[in-house]
């Protein structure tokens, strides 16, 4: 279900930033492709780099003037943005995850990186944990992952 | 209706979730006095076991978890003077306005001049071989145990049903400590939001479409379950079954709406299967057939918290209105209001078949 050709619809989506945003830097990337009468993430935003409109099922348009400043990983109810990083360093990127778990990871952990079917893709390690009391419980965990793998890792878990 | 102590109170409301609480704190603003009956030791109907943030807009309240929501809600019917009687179950509403109630030590009768029911739903149950054994439970009892008792009622845990209650009460139950090995859906397609399905999903349940439970398994309580393919004309494809050890099962195959109390007060009905079956048909004020009773939330059709706190708004301000507590000119802004952010929140796939059926029970309340 949440396959390769899935990911490819994601790709292709109004949500998913331009291959030449991503190469920028830190940047939302919103996976939601469903029709649902839900906007927190256009309201959020302070530079209007997502457009819900009206009516307000239409599918957020991202417009690539983001900041990388992470309040619509916070504020989604589907837990549906994520923030990559491509230029993290040569060989890797930055994921940051919205994430409801305890015990939280620790910084400079090293965790198992799953995709979006929970299957294993690649050890990550845990970069910053930003658990900001206005987030209200939903921390941002990033991690770094090989940078081939930034559009498959979606989850983590911790190593037993 | 003889006997008992009387109580009286301008508008009484049955049932203190997100509709009842709503309606009554709109009628309270407008200087309805009001009491609010609920058989439960706190308000809040389902809204305090949710823990997840609400979709919607800003004027929905989006973003915000479920049981804040109720907080807001228990302060405005504080601050509003709204009396809630708790511990109070409601046995008999009358075409007459009048109310049986019962505590522990008495029966006593409610005299209103407008009543909302607002009693909600209860979840369907799903039967097979051995489905009685305990720890097979409603998804909304393991939810109710893991978020307001702070029970983990079982470690692996297998779903069946995945509308968003199931999606969701799997991902609380994962935020819980328990494995969710899989969630068992009888159709070939996600029945809840696909961000939903996607959160379990990627934390390493399966989601196993055309699939259903053949049988559970256990001495004491669940200890397995079998679960089999099925072909398109629903029957279980022999030799697909497999067994899982699991020690919860949660059964989230949908929700029907509490109505005993609308059949009583002889209320009209309209069958919606897509809205949970029998529903008491209304107007667009949410007033039933039966003069003086409202109604609103999920006795009136199976749909969302954010709906319900809606049409709990549509039926306060309109009693209000007739009560003549406001006047009609400001009754209909604020009305046409709700009603537009209950039309918001009806679009899109996952709300027009529910549009459409609001508007086949309008109709069929103007037929009678």
């Amino acid at each position: 279900m949440f396959d390769k050709k899935y990911i490819d619809k994601l790709r292709k989506s109004s949500g998913w930033p331009s291959d030449e945003r991503l190469n920028q830097g830190p940047v939302a990337v919103i996976e939601c492709i469903e029709e649902i009468p839900c906007n927190p993430c256009e309201t959020v935003c302070p530079k209007n780099s997502i457009t819900v409109g009206n009516p307000i099922t239409n599918l957020p348009k991202f417009h690539d003037i983001c900041t990388g400043c992470g309040k619509c990983l916070v504020v989604c109810p589907g837990l549906a943005v994520f923030m990559i990083d491509r230029t993290y360093s040569e060989t890797e990127a930055s994921i940051t995850i919205p994430y409801e778990l305890i015990p939280l990871p620790n910084k400079g952990d090293i965790v198992i990186a799953l995709n979006r079917m929970g299957e294993t893709v690649c050890k990550g390690k845990v970069l910053k944990i930003n658990s900001n009391k206005n987030y209200n419980k939903t921390n941002l965990v990033t991690i770094s992952i090989p940078k081939k793998y930034s559009d498959e890792v979606r989850f983590f878990k911790l190593e037993k | 209706m003889e006997g008992g102590v009387k109580l009286k109170t301008e508008l009484a409301v049955i049932g203190a979730g997100p509709a009842g609480l709503c309606a009554a704190i709109e009628a309270a603003k407008n200087g309805v006095d009001v009491t609010v009956f609920d058989e439960n030791k706190k308000p809040g109907g389902q809204l305090f076991k949710q823990i997840h943030r609400f979709f919607g807009s800003e004027e929905h309240l989006a973003g915000t978890r479920g049981f804040e929501i109720g907080n807001m809600l228990l302060d405005d019917a504080k601050k509003y003077g709204v009396k809630v009687m708790l511990d109070n179950v409601v046995w008999g509403l009358f075409p007459d306005l009048k109310i049986g109630i019962s505590d522990e030590e008495k029966v006593s009768i409610v005299e209103a001049q407008k009543v909302v029911v607002a009693t909600g739903a209860i979840e369907n149950s799903l039967s097979f071989p051995g489905w009685t054994l305990p720890n097979i439970m409603g998804a909304g009892a393991a939810q109710t145990m893991i978020n307001v008792n702070m029970v983990l009622p079982g470690k692996r845990v297998i779903t069946v049903g995945s509308g968003n209650v199931g999606l969701i009460v799997s991902y609380q139950l994962m935020q819980a400590g328990a494995e969710v090995v899989a969630i068992v859906e009888a159709l070939d397609h996600v029945g809840g939001y696909m961000v939903h399905a996607a959160k379990v999903a990627r934390m390493g349940t399966k989601i196993l479409l055309n699939h259903t439970i053949t049988k559970a398994l256990g001495d004491k309580f669940v200890e397995k379950v079998e679960v089999g393919k099925i072909d398109k004309d629903f029957n279980v494809v022999k030799g697909s079954e497999q067994l899982y050890d699991v020690d919860l099962v949660c059964i989230a195959v949908g929700l029907r709406p509490l109505s005993e109390l609308c059949w009583m007060s002889g209320m009209k009905f309209d069958y919606l299967p897509e809205m949970g079956g029998f529903i008491p048909v209304h107007d667009n004020n949410m007033k039933s057939n039966v003069p003086g009773i409202y109604i609103a939330g999920d006795v009136t059709g199976i749909e969302e918290a954010s709906t319900a706190m809606e049409e709990g708004k549509v039926a306060g301000i309109a009693i209000s209105q007739a009560l003549g507590k406001i006047d009609n000119k400001k009754g209909l802004i604020l009305l046409n209001e709700a009603r537009e952010r209950l039309g918001t929140l009806r679009l899109g796939p996952f709300g027009d078949f529910r549009h459409a059926a609001k508007e086949k029970i309008i109709r069929k309340y103007y037929s009678y």
